[in-house]
């Protein structure tokens, strides 16, 4: 396929940066699209320009490395991953446009690279069950109905990847925060803390400078994982109820 | 094989070292002696150290986690944007532990019995059982840390089997049990991150170790965003680094995984063990073209209910599979290995794949004139469960098999390959997962230990994270405890300057070369070199004729490479694909001189010259029953192998036999 290609490209945190339009022919119907890059990038080599810098790893749709916003959509017209999507989705002859996440809480590194830290740090809040290496209980000694296992595992599938964040206009962070309380206070071992990790987690999406969630659920519509919405109503709940608490 | 070729090639040197395994005590207390027998460090005394990690996947991460929780400080660094994105994040299909919740005869010392057969009699009996011994707290662990593995509707944990084994001792989430372990680890680290123990360095390189009077005391690391070289100095090191099956270009591995660390540390003296030991993975999803970066693995749990065949008759092979009828197919893993069927062992699985493609049975797109494929078929049991338990099962697979090659796999049978997938050798360690050089310690697949010849399914997650919440956290305090008298070292020390200058030079060297090659285009030919010759089948003319091909390309990756952009101020992805092909372009050779000396076939390493009648792998146990340790001796030199003998006092040897 031959394909019109419109980058973003920005050298460095401070360059203003701009869109810059390459022509791309013969790509596979069976590539995917970072491998559609790759290609570009042999060919900006070719011709003495630098290669378009963008974030990737696994390439299997599982690590969230890799994220871009393609024709104004975060990860492109289908429900997954960059790297999981394919350029058979496209049509010969196609014009795509290719931007970085954009969030203020995501500082733009290169091109199409971006500092998703912030998540990191929304996870150091609370993000985790306080349990020290060497002395669990026996894995049988707290069964966990399948119904709550399979509910919280539906919410651990969170990759990390910032889509929802680059779809809501606001540039929330609440349905990656909000996935990671329902898996946690789904399981009897995730439950003393719950409200304390509520309220901290929330805190620093604020303090990260993330906005505030509207109810949108652009989120949801792009999570590559399909998280669903509804785990942004469980934290909600949960919110309340440490408000009523007192914590 | 002439002497005077094995000079050229290499030379022998003194065997390796005592593994500081207790010897004293039977097998089953080995552990348990040597973690009493260890000095420790008193915890007011922990602060004052600093651990260096390099690598946050399941090993490093939990070693970091469990590290910083004992008070040690500890500085954890990953090239990645975050901890969670380790390649052990990739692991789709299950982690083993002895826990015998099915009954069905599973115990320590029957994983320990599997792992050791399963590697072909290659891995060294007292880490291994220390493994199986561990494995059961690996699972309380996780579960501990919210986890969610698949469950039953009575509340308790699911298993189910794996390849190479009998009983059902694989624990299991979905598709991504690697995933959700890692994220474990990962949240346990933040948690440490919060406590102010340990300090994450993302998107940050190792590039070089320090060593000094003898010992690893730190490391340079680059930082990928500024391309800044930073020094940081620690009282050990560890290198949780992931494997280097990226030599090969396509493997299933992330695209950033890499040799950089222990290639690095082996060129200052740590011994490589066992570097030609690779495993190549039976279900992948067949390469679709010259276009392709990587290869996917479809998780091996796919074969306890999918069938392999393919046609009998080659005129059949461009047929829609669904039109040939059962008597025209072969389902040659349950003909030829009628107890194991379709579980054979991967490196059994692997290679009558590639007989049935090379007879010129395989199906699919040719790729150099050869269709690679097999089938894998879900027919029988959709047939047998219903479609909606097969996709309760495998849902997710199917999913990613259809994204990725546009095919329904409940309508036609998948399609796989093999492909390169986990290197079972890495940098040489002792049974506290110390190198030979003093204060660094390797965990995870960047060391060579455990699995032998070839890794059974569900044991790499195992090793990772026994290796990183049990077996670190009690052995490197032997270490500590020894040097806790020793004198810090100075940031402006010659040692640690000279490994600066070293880093930045190697930089300066690539970037001023200005050829006119890619980067990419050296590793591509690196990998094709290697598959053809290093790859699922050996021979001793073709390893030879690896070794010239590499070294001229090396040749020419030095005086025609092009690194575009600038080395400092800002990111440069292509400068860091370069470090790691200069380091890849080194290792590729080591590799083919490991497998040229080991003239017998075991495991993952199967050389075409030893074989038996049937055409299996046939070892020489009475030539060779050692770890192969490679010391390096400098550029284009030939390095030293030291051999560590295996002993073997609770296991027969017997021949590898899955009829
Ligand atoms: C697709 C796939 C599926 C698999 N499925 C299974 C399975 O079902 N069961 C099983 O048991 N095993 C499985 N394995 C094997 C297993 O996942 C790996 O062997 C294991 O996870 C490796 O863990 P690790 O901690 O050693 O390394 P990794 O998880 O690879 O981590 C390496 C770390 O090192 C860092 N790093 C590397 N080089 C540098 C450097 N120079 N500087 C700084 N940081 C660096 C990386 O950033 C990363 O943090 C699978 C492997 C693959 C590829
Ligand atoms: S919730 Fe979905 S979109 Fe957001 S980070 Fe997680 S996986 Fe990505
Ligand atoms: S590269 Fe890992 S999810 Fe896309």
């Amino acid at each position: 396929m031959n394909l019109t290609l419109k980058i973003w490209r920005q050298s460095g945190p401070q360059d203003p940066g701009a869109m810059h339009e390459y022509q791309i022919r013969g790509i596979s119907e069976e590539s995917s699209f970072l491998e559609m890059l790759d290609v570009l990038n042999e060919e900006l080599f070719a011709r003495g320009e630098e290669p378009i810098a963008f974030d990737s790893d696994c390439r299997e749709g599982i690590c969230g490395q890799c994220g871009i916003v393609i024709n104004g959509v975060a990860h492109g017209p289908e429900v997954t991953t960059t790297c999981q999507l394919h350029m058979r989705t496209f049509n010969d002859g196609d014009v795509i446009t290719i931007e970085p996440w954009r969030a203020q809480a995501f500082p733009i590194i290169k091109d199409l690279v971006v500092n998703r830290s912030a998540l990191d740090r929304i996870i150091q809040a609370g993000g985790y069950i306080s349990v020290n290496t060497g002395a669990a209980p026996d894995a049988h000694a707290t069964p966990v109905p399948k119904g709550d296992a399979d509910r919280a595992f539906e919410a651990a599938a969170c990759i990390g990847c910032g889509a929802c964040v680059a779809a809501c206009p606001n540039a929330s962070a609440m349905l990656f925060t909000s996935a990671k309380v329902t898996h946690l206070q789904l399981l009897p071992q995730g439950k003393p803390e719950n409200l304390r990790r509520v309220v901290a987690m929330l805190n620093q999406l604020d303090e990260e400078g993330f906005g505030s969630c509207t109810n949108i659920g652009e989120c949801a519509a792009v999570c590559p994982k399909e998280i669903p919405l509804d785990v942004i109503s469980t934290l909600n709940r949960q919110l309340g109820k440490a408000a009523f608490m007192g914590v | 094989m002439t002497d005077n070729l094995n000079k050229d090639l290499y030379t022998e040197g003194e065997p390796a070292l005592d593994t500081k395994a207790p010897m004293d005590v039977p097998l089953s207390e080995c552990w348990e002696a040597r973690k009493f027998r260890a000095a420790l460090v008193n915890p007011a005394n922990r602060r004052k150290l600093r651990v260096i990690i390099v690598g946050t996947g399941l090993a490093g991460g939990a070693a970091a986690a469990s590290l910083g929780e004992m008070g040690y400080n500890v500085d954890a660094f990953f090239y990645q944007d975050s901890a969670r994105r380790a390649h052990s994040i990739a692991a789709q299909g299950g982690i083993n532990a002895a826990k015998n919740y099915r009954n069905d005869n599973d115990s320590v010392h029957r994983l320990f019995y599997d792992t050791v057969k399963g590697g072909d009699y290659r891995a060294r009996e007292t880490n291994v059982y220390r493994l199986a011994e561990v494995s059961a707290a690996i699972i309380d662990q996780c579960v501990a840390q919210g986890v969610p593995f698949a469950r039953e509707y009575g509340g308790l944990l699911d298993n189910r089997s794996f390849g190479g084994v009998q009983v059902s001792r694989t624990f299991y989430a979905r598709g991504q049990t690697g995933q959700q372990l890692l994220i474990g680890a990962y949240q346990a680290l933040e948690r440490q991150v919060a406590a102010g123990t340990v300090t994450e360095h993302p998107r940050h390189e190792m590039v070089e170790i320090i060593v000094s009077e003898g010992r690893a005391r730190g490391i340079i690391a680059r930082d990928m965003t500024t391309g800044e070289l930073q020094t940081f100095v620690a009282d050990a090191v560890v290198l949780a680094t992931g494997g280097y099956g990226n030599v090969f270009f396509l493997s299933t591995n992330a695209m950033g995984c890499n040799a950089t660390a222990i290639w690095r540390a082996h060129r200052k003296g740590a011994w490589f063990g066992n570097p030609c030991f690779t495993q190549i993975h039976p279900t992948c999803i067949p390469q679709h073209g010259d276009q392709q970066s990587k290869l996917t693995l479809m998780s091996e749990s796919l074969r306890n209910d999918g069938r392999i065949w393919v046609p009998k008759r080659a005129e059949d092979c461009e047929k829609d599979p669904r039109d040939i009828p059962e008597e025209d197919r072969d389902y040659y893993l349950e003909r030829i290995y009628p107890s194991f069927g379709n579980l054979v062992p991967r490196d059994i699985a692997s290679r009558q794949a590639k007989n049935m493609c090379d007879e010129g049975r395989g199906v699919g797109p040719k790729i150099d004139g050869v269709a690679r494929g097999v089938y894998l078929d879900f027919a029988d049991a959709i047939q047998r469960m219903g479609r909606a338990a097969v996709s309760a099962k495998y849902g997710n697979l199917f999913d990613m098999y259809e994204r990725i090659t546009g095919d329904n796999p409940y309508e036609t049978p998948m399609r796989i390959y093999p492909a390169v997938h986990y290197t079972m050798g890495g940098l040489w360690v002792d049974y506290d997962l110390e190198s030979n050089l003093p204060g660094l310690y390797v965990a995870g697949e960047a060391n060579f230990s455990d699995h032998g010849a070839n890794r059974l399914g569900a044991s790499a997650l195992m090793q990772g994270l026994s290796d990183g919440y049990f077996v670190l956290p009690n052995t490197i305090n032997d270490y500590l405890a020894k040097c806790f008298n020793l004198p810090k070292l100075d940031e402006s020390s010659p040692d640690v300057v000279a490994a600066l200058e070293e880093a930045q030079a190697r930089i300066d060297r690539l970037m001023a070369v200005g050829g006119n090659r890619s980067v990419d285009s050296f590793h591509k030919e690196l990998g094709s070199i290697m598959w053809e010759y290093c790859g699922m089948e050996r021979t001793a003319e073709g390893l030879k004729k690896a070794i010239g091909l590499i070294r001229e390309l090396r040749a020419e990756f030095w005086a025609n490479v092009r690194v575009p952009g600038k080395s400092i101020g800002e990111l440069n992805q292509s400068l860091e694909k370069a470090g790691r092909v200069a380091d890849f372009m080194e290792l590729g050779e080591l590799m083919c001189i490991d497998a040229l000396v080991r003239e017998e076939s075991c495991g993952g390493h199967f050389r075409a010259e030893s074989q038996t009648e049937e055409g299996e792998a046939l070892r020489h146990d009475d030539r060779f029953l050692f770890v192969s340790a490679w010391e390096w001796t400098g550029e284009g030199q030939p390095p030293i192998l030291h051999k560590e003998e295996l002993v073997y006092n609770n296991i027969e040897l017997k021949q590898r036999s899955y009829k």
